[in-house]
């Protein structure tokens, strides 16, 4: 992946970040900068961190110390300030959170109408566009309980876009999946690279990290350990606690 | 069918429409059920014959034997020696028959009684309308008040050349059906600001005030609740101002009722998973969009068993007024056998006033079941 065309001011800077969830220590002095269309891989351990990390870029964790910017905005108690941010940072969940009671379309038009006060008929014209760049328009006067997995998840990586967000945040949205329905999901992800988005993703999918990651972040004990390449982390991990996850998670691949 | 080999065709099994008869059928269902085996079949020959003697003695007793009029003497009172001597043998129906403006309409002039005719059928179109999913648009508010204003219309009248009556003559099912209505219309919005103010994180102030309300009203009794209303209320307010005494008894209904339905609508709120919230704020939706859009719809659904509970349980609640000297439905009931003729016959008036608010809570249930299917359809698959 070319680092090259990466350049101007950083989409999403965390500087110093230390979280406490009651005496629990769960981040620790995390330092992370993102570089706007950079896409950016989050792997490790379980308690790591990494999902309470992703989740204080759009404040769904407050953090205690330190500072994270993003967009240009800092994240403070500011609700309106908070707002903006939100606006701009999509977010896809491990467990789908679709709104059941409304159907797929209203799930994806919901915000944009709402939110963004946009019309009703562009709201499902943006909508229709992007349920069919995910390959399920046919699916949009159903209900969320009457699609699989994978569409399911689909659908929410297509409402997130629907607000057309400067940056999308995913947290393990495969791991709930069945799979065969992996594939479907990842390939959407990787549709969404190609167009120049910037990402930042916890997975466990090494060949996806490979493909499209340009940096790979490794998180133990709620501190980034190494960062780097892919293939420099994949091949070369430097520390122990690195190669140790790697033997655990690449079993033989 | 043959044991696979490696080479063997799999020939796939024909779906059949149904399971074999003798599995399935009312018959079946009989033998399995109530005949399985030599004990249920004994309880079940038992139980038949208690079951038929009692309903045969039912029947005999309320319809076969029943009195449903008596003569009337020259002046007016009614002459209830047939109902006297067909007592415990036969219903005495008539005492319904002579007393049901009374019961149904209070203390209402008589010629006037059509007015509080028109009221309880203006609330029970109310309910019908309200209840049919088609009319749940925001005309529904303007259709509320303007029933509620005509119910004040024809209840009070002084306008439109009706007769004024004022409230101390109003009684029986129109004030079961007002304390009933405007009760749980405004309380159900009150309980769900409390139970949203008490689950709230960032106004420590205003859930602290939802816990103390809530916890107040359940410590005491209904009872208590509508006896401070209309004793000690007069107390605290300055001279010369005088609430109304329906109106006291209203407002005390309403934060009553209020207290328990936050509670239950708190338990929809708690039992929505996370992600529901989290999704909206990840959209970008504010506090009040996510909770009108996203969280409450979800909630309300989920508690529509505890809710319609609830609902049910205050309107025959409504009977407790008789305490500060409201004349509800079940009041009117034991005013009517008051009168001497009639005095025996309670169990006959009882039935009648059962059977009225079995009707309305019954109407109630159905109708919560038939919402239940409607808004959980999109739960299915």
């Amino acid at each position: 992946m070319q680092n090259n065309e990466l350049s101007g001011p950083p989409a999403i800077t965390l500087d110093k970040v230390n979280k406490w969830f009651g005496s629990l220590h769960v981040l620790r002095d995390v330092s992370l900068t993102v570089a706007e269309k950079e896409r950016v891989v989050v792997c490790g351990p379980s308690g790591s961190g990494k999902s309470t990390m992703i989740r204080c870029i759009n404040r769904l964790e407050t953090h205690q110390e330190g500072r994270i910017v993003v967009d240009g905005t800092e994240l403070t108690d500011d609700l309106r300030a908070l707002d903006t941010v939100r606006r701009e940072v999509g977010m896809v969940f491990q467990s789908f959170n679709l709104f059941p009671h409304l159907t797929i379309l209203e799930n994806c038009t919901l915000a944009p109408i709402w939110v963004r006060k946009m019309p009703r008929a562009e709201a499902e014209a943006v909508a229709m566009g992007y349920l069919e760049r995910v390959k399920i328009p046919e699916q949009a006067k159903k209900y969320p309980g009457q699609l699989s997995g994978g569409q399911q998840q689909r659908v929410a990586i297509a409402r997130a876009l629907c607000m057309k967000p400067k940056i999308m945040l995913f947290d393990e949205p495969t791991s709930a999946l069945d799979p065969e329905m992996i594939k479907e999901v990842l390939d959407t992800m990787i549709g969404l690279a190609d167009d120049g988005m910037t990402m930042v993703c916890v997975t466990h999918e090494m060949g996806f990290a490979r493909q499209v990651a340009h940096r790979v972040v490794f998180m133990d004990l709620g501190e980034i350990v190494e960062s780097g390449a892919p293939r420099e982390l994949f091949e070369n991990p430097r520390t122990d606690r690195l190669k140790l996850f790697l033997s655990q998670i690449l079993r033989g691949h | 069918m043959s044991h696979a080999t490696a080479t063997a065709e799999h020939i796939p099994t024909e779906a059949r429409d149904r399971p074999p008869a003798g599995i399935v059928g009312p018959w079946a269902w009989l033998r399995a059920n109530l005949l399985g085996s030599w004990w249920s079949t004994a309880i079940t020959l038992v139980l038949g014959y208690v079951i038929v003697r009692v309903v045969v003695s039912l029947v005999a007793w309320g319809v076969l034997h029943a009195v449903w009029s008596v003569p009337y003497g020259p002046t007016g009172i009614a002459d209830t020696s047939a109902c006297q001597n067909a007592k415990g043998y036969g219903a005495c129906w008539a005492v319904l028959a002579d007393k049901y403006r009374l019961i149904l309409f209070g203390r209402y002039p008589y010629e006037e009684q059509w007015r509080p005719a028109i009221v309880v059928l203006l609330f029970i179109g109310l309910f019908i309308v309200s209840g049919m999913r088609r009319f749940w648009r925001k005309e529904l508010v303007l259709i509320w008040i303007a029933t509620l204003a005509a119910v004040g219309v024809l209840m009070w009248g002084g306008v439109f050349g009706l007769s004024l009556v004022t409230e101390d003559y109003w009684g029986g099912l129109p004030i079961t059906l007002i304390l009933a209505t405007f009760g749980l219309a405004f309380s159900f919005p009150l309980a769900v600001l409390v139970a949203l103010g008490r689950r709230s994180t960032r106004l420590p102030a205003v859930k602290m005030l939802c816990v103390l309300y809530v916890e107040i009203i359940r410590g005491v009794p209904l009872i208590s609740v509508l006896f401070m209303a209309s004793v000690m209320f007069p107390l605290f307010m300055p001279a010369g101002v005088n609430v109304d005494k329906l109106l006291r008894a209203q407002i005390a209904f309403i934060l009553f009722a209020g207290a328990y339905l936050a509670e239950v609508v708190r338990g929809g709120l708690q039992a929505l998973p996370r992600g529901q919230a989290e999704a909206a704020d990840a959209l970008g939706l504010s506090y009040w969009k996510k909770t009108g859009l996203i969280i409450l719809p979800q909630a309300l659904r989920l508690v529509i068993p505890p809710l319609v509970n609830t609902f049910i349980g205050f309107f025959k609640d409504t009977s407790l007024v008789l305490i500060i000297g409201l004349f509800d439905l079940l009041t009117m009931g034991k005013v009517a056998l008051s009168d001497p003729p009639w005095q025996s016959f309670s169990t006959e008036v009882y039935i009648g006033l059962a059977v009225i608010y079995i009707a309305f809570c019954f109407a109630m249930s159905k109708y919560s079941r038939g919402l239940e299917r409607d808004l959980n359809r999109s739960r299915t698959r």
